[in-house]
């Protein structure tokens, strides 16, 4: 949390990269090595995600490519498995590997959209709420009580089924990948928006926002470039833990089967139709997209303790 | 649909099993919060402690009396899809039909080798070479309302699976005309001969007048309608059977009829049946193998040998006489999902024909069905033709049929909408998948429309307006019978005053093909008609109006203390199932 007066009084501030390797934060990440672990990891499946196109040996979601004769092949290290099947193919003969890669892609795809719109709708929502209050801050905050009160999944579940049916049933990979980031979105706004009303509530009577506004800047201005910056950094926390939560979330959507569909599959897809193979001994079809999900999540996770962590003045 | 489904694999299926686990929860955490309050007061914490124990025994104990009272003759019954309706003319489909067949009964009925006995006729008589017919209607049965079943119910349930809205508009001919000749006697006369008029009545379930008209249900309710009727969600047949309660999607509970008509006489020993749908194929399989119930249908076919190696399942299977195919929408004048506009490209043979020779069926039936299906060149189960054999598909050749694509027109192939259920047959939604890819290697691009049953039945029927441009459906001919196929699903369906064609979901129409099917009705020489039936579906083997997969394998999953006889049209009819 930059204070905005330290560096505007800073003669001459040192660049980014220095400032950022003399903080607090990066000694706490050097400290750890689990954190640092746990990006590496991170790390590893955002690139792996990127270049599925580049590293992965077929595109799965390309029906021409996927050949049904090589279908339910163990991996390569059983003496069935055969090149370039590394993890084995599911029972449409598709890639484990590719579509594990294709699959992070799109799980990651969708939260990260998810989270963007989540925090932009809690965001405004938050400084609105705070900054305004009366009305405003008793309509909004009312109404993120209320959906406090329903697990986060059913949300998801319940907009996603309105979306769907007012949609007109049965939808595209594109339009399905949009409803999916919506109700993503509309179940995690209410955490952004009362830690950003938190923040704002103490933030709204320190001075330098009553110096905006005695020189006559308008609500939005002083919300925006001043208030704003001074709330980010616990928006920052929350949203590095929502991403791991979004990611569960599209998987278990997928997963009950509202989400992408077995044409395009995600990594909660992949571990349904691996589900249906699970008494047949075909056990690889769901265990290595179980896994690839559960090591993501766990890295995101970690790494968003980290940063709750080292950025929590009280912990320093 | 899907959530309902995957919310249940999540959870288990079992609902007493899931309330007392629910209950035993509960009191648990009943238990833990007074406990934790009261640290430091250990004869108080131990009191409350023992009173949420008893609680949690009282509310087990409760829940597993009720699961045990209904004693050892309740049966427990999976199906991965679910009973949409419980009118018995909204949707022709087996497994509907086998459930209904518990409750309802037809003038005749079908043994288990599917032979045709009396049901609530007693007696027929077929008269001026199937012109004429005299039905004698068996005395004292009762509805379960306790209502008498008599000659009115048997014309009113003539005219309601007539009405517009019914999917069983070719049960009973259009033009015949039924009269009551006294309470138990009805006389139905024909303008042409059908001597094989009675052939799928033990599925045209009789239905009470009375009852129809005091709840507002003398229409019947269609496969597209959004809110249900009475006769949707209630039933009032004579059956050995009455539906107790039914809840869509979740449970439906059968009670067994202590004044059915045959009761003195019933082979079965079950008091009651509950049916709950498990979409899931490993949740079932799961459920099966614990002991939560004592029948699925299906068997996944990975599952098998699984099933067989278990100490208190078996699997029951045999060939089932139902034909899977595809067809396409060869009426409209241009596709209701397609990249092609102005036209319709399955209106060209050599588009059809390049399909056909672009599914490799013999993979399907090794990867997709491991074996446990016959391919077919004919839209007909061996088992009620006897020339099939004479029949044989054309190669599987993608170079051909990319050939053919370009010869009409399409040399980098279109995109077309596929319709698919994916909870009806054995692996159907992986058979569509599988023809996604093969397609795709000759060009065509499929855009799956993959749903469960009742959202596609609801689109592709008649009573949808058959809105489909790619399809999957499995069919069995109720009569047993070539004609039904050449009638029910070959015949053209251009005459809207006739019920020909009912089910050709695609409008295929030959009028060659009509005219033998006609003739076929009525011949009577044996060889004469096996003869008639080869030459039309020659004719529609050589138009490529449908792409025949395969005639897919029975799989049963029972307790070993359950046995129940498999009906090669896959009903499963609990009045001969008996539990130990």
């Amino acid at each position: 949390m930059a204070d905005a007066r330290t560096t505007t009084l800073a003669a001459k501030p040192p660049g980014f990269l220095a400032r950022a390797l003399d903080s607090d934060v990066w000694a706490s990440f050097t400290r750890s090595k689990l954190t640092m672990a746990a990006a590496a990891v991170t790390i590893l499946f955002f690139a792996a995600a990127l270049l599925a196109g580049l590293v992965s040996p077929q595109d799965p979601f390309n029906p021409a490519e996927l050949e049904l004769i090589n279908s339910r092949l163990p991996p390569i290290w059983d003496a069935e498995g055969q090149r370039p099947f590394m993890l084995g193919t599911d029972d449409q003969g598709r890639d484990m590997l590719s579509a594990i890669l294709y699959g992070l892609r799109i799980s990651l795809l969708v939260g990260f959209m998810g989270v963007a719109f989540a925090a932009t709708l809690g965001i405004t929502l938050g400084l609105l709420a705070g900054y305004l209050g009366g009305v405003t801050d008793t309509l909004i905050m009312r109404i993120a009580d209320v959906q406090l009160t329903f697990p986060a999944i059913l949300i998801a579940l319940l907009v996603d089924g309105v979306a769907k049916s007012v949609l007109g049933g049965h939808l595209d990979p594109a339009t399905t990948l949009s409803v999916l980031v919506f109700s993503i979105g509309l179940s995690f706004w209410v955490q952004y928006a009362r830690t950003v009303r938190g923040s704002v509530l103490v933030e709204k009577n320190k001075d330098y926002v009553a110096a905006a506004r005695l020189i006559g800047l308008p609500a939005p201005v002083i919300m925006a470039r001043h208030v704003l910056p001074n709330v980010l950094g616990p928006v920052l926390v929350i949203a590095t833990i929502n991403l791991a939560l979004a990611i569960i979330t599209e998987a278990t959507l997928s997963f009950l089967g509202s989400g992408m569909p077995d044409t395009m599959p995600s990594l909660g897809t992949l571990i349904r139709i691996g589900n249906n193979y699970l008494f047949s001994g075909e056990w690889w079809i769901v265990a290595f997209p179980g896994i690839a999900l559960a090591l993501l999540v766990l890295a995101i996770n970690l790494v968003g303790d980290w940063l709750r962590d080292a950025l929590n003045p009280r912990l320093r | 649909m899907p959530l309902d489904r995957g919310l249940r694999a999540f959870y288990g299926t079992r609902p007493e099993g899931e309330a007392a686990f629910l209950a035993s929860k509960i009191a648990v955490s009943r238990n833990k919060s007074p406990a934790s309050q009261s640290r430091g007061l250990p004869a108080e914490n131990d009191r409350m402690l023992k009173r949420s124990l008893l609680l949690a025994a009282t509310a087990a104990a409760f829940l597993s009396a009720t699961a045990l009272g209904a004693g050892a003759a309740t049966v427990r019954y999976a199906n991965q899809g679910d009973l949409k309706s419980l009118d018995p003319y909204t949707l022709n489909e087996t497994t509907t039909n086998a459930h209904l067949g518990n409750v309802y009964e037809g003038l005749t009925s079908r043994g288990k080798d599917l032979a045709i006995g009396p049901g609530l006729a007693e007696r027929w008589e077929m008269l001026e070479g199937g012109k004429r017919w005299m039905f004698y209607l068996r005395k004292g049965v009762k509805f379960h309302n306790g209502n008498d079943f008599t000659a009115d119910d048997v014309l009113f349930s003539a005219d309601r699976v007539r009405a517009q809205g019914s999917n069983f508009l070719t049960r009973v001919p259009k033009d015949a005309k039924f009269t009551k000749v006294d309470d138990y006697t009805v006389e139905v006369t024909l303008p042409t001969p059908n001597p094989i008029m009675h052939y799928q009545w033990d599925t045209w379930y009789i239905m009470d007048k009375e009852w129809a008209e005091q709840n507002n249900a003398t229409a019947p309710t269609p496969a597209s309608a959004q809110t249900p009727g009475h006769a949707a969600l209630n039933t009032n047949g004579t059956g050995p059977f009455r539906i107790e309660s039914h809840q869509p999607g979740v449970r439906t509970v059968f009670k067994a009829n202590p004044t059915w008509w045959n009761d003195a006489k019933k082979e079965h020993n079950i008091t009651e049946v509950i049916f709950t749908p498990i979409g899931n194929d490993a949740t079932r399989v799961a459920a099966l193998l614990s002991g939560e119930v004592d029948i699925i249908e299906p068997v996944p076919i990975q599952d098998i040998a699984r099933i067989n190696a278990s100490p208190n399942a078996r699997t029951l299977t045999g060939p089932e006489v139902r034909t899977i195919f595809l067809s396409f929408d060869q009426v409209r004048d241009e596709l209701l999902s397609s990249n092609v506009k102005g036209k319709n490209p399955f209106k060209d043979k050599r588009v059809r024909e390049a399909f056909y020779k672009a599914i490799d069926i013999e993979t399907i039936k090794s990867r997709v069905m491991r074996n446990l299906a016959t391919p077919s060149a004919l839209m007909i189960a061996p088992e009620f033709f006897p020339l099939s054999k004479e029949f044989t598909r054309p190669k599987y050749d993608p170079d051909g049929a990319k050939k053919l694509l370009a010869e009409a027109g399409y040399p980098n192939g279109f995109e077309v909408g596929m319709n698919c259920p994916t909870d009806r047959y054995v692996n159907d939604g992986e058979i569509c998948q599988a023809a996604v890819g093969m397609l795709a290697r000759v060009g065509i691009k499929i855009n799956p429309i993959f749903e469960p049953k009742a959202q596609y039945f609801a689109k592709v029927l008649k009573a949808g307006g058959y809105q489909t441009s790619f399809y999957l459906l499995g069919w069995t001919p109720g009569t047993g019978d070539p004609h039904n196929v050449l009638y029910d699903i070959m015949g053209c369906r251009d005459n809207p005053q006739s019920t020909r064609g009912e089910s050709n979901l695609g409008g295929y129409c030959n009028k060659k093909l009509d005219e033998l099917t006609d003739k076929i009705l009525v011949e009577a020489d044996a060889s004469k008609r096996t003869g008639m039936i080869a030459e039309a579906f020659k004719i529609g083997n050589e138009d490529f109006g449908y792409i025949p997969l395969h005639q897919q394998a029975l799989a049963w999953g029972v307790s070993k203390k359950f046995s129940i006889p498999q009906r090669a049209d896959n009903e499963i009819l609990f009045y001969w199932a008996r539990k130990e």
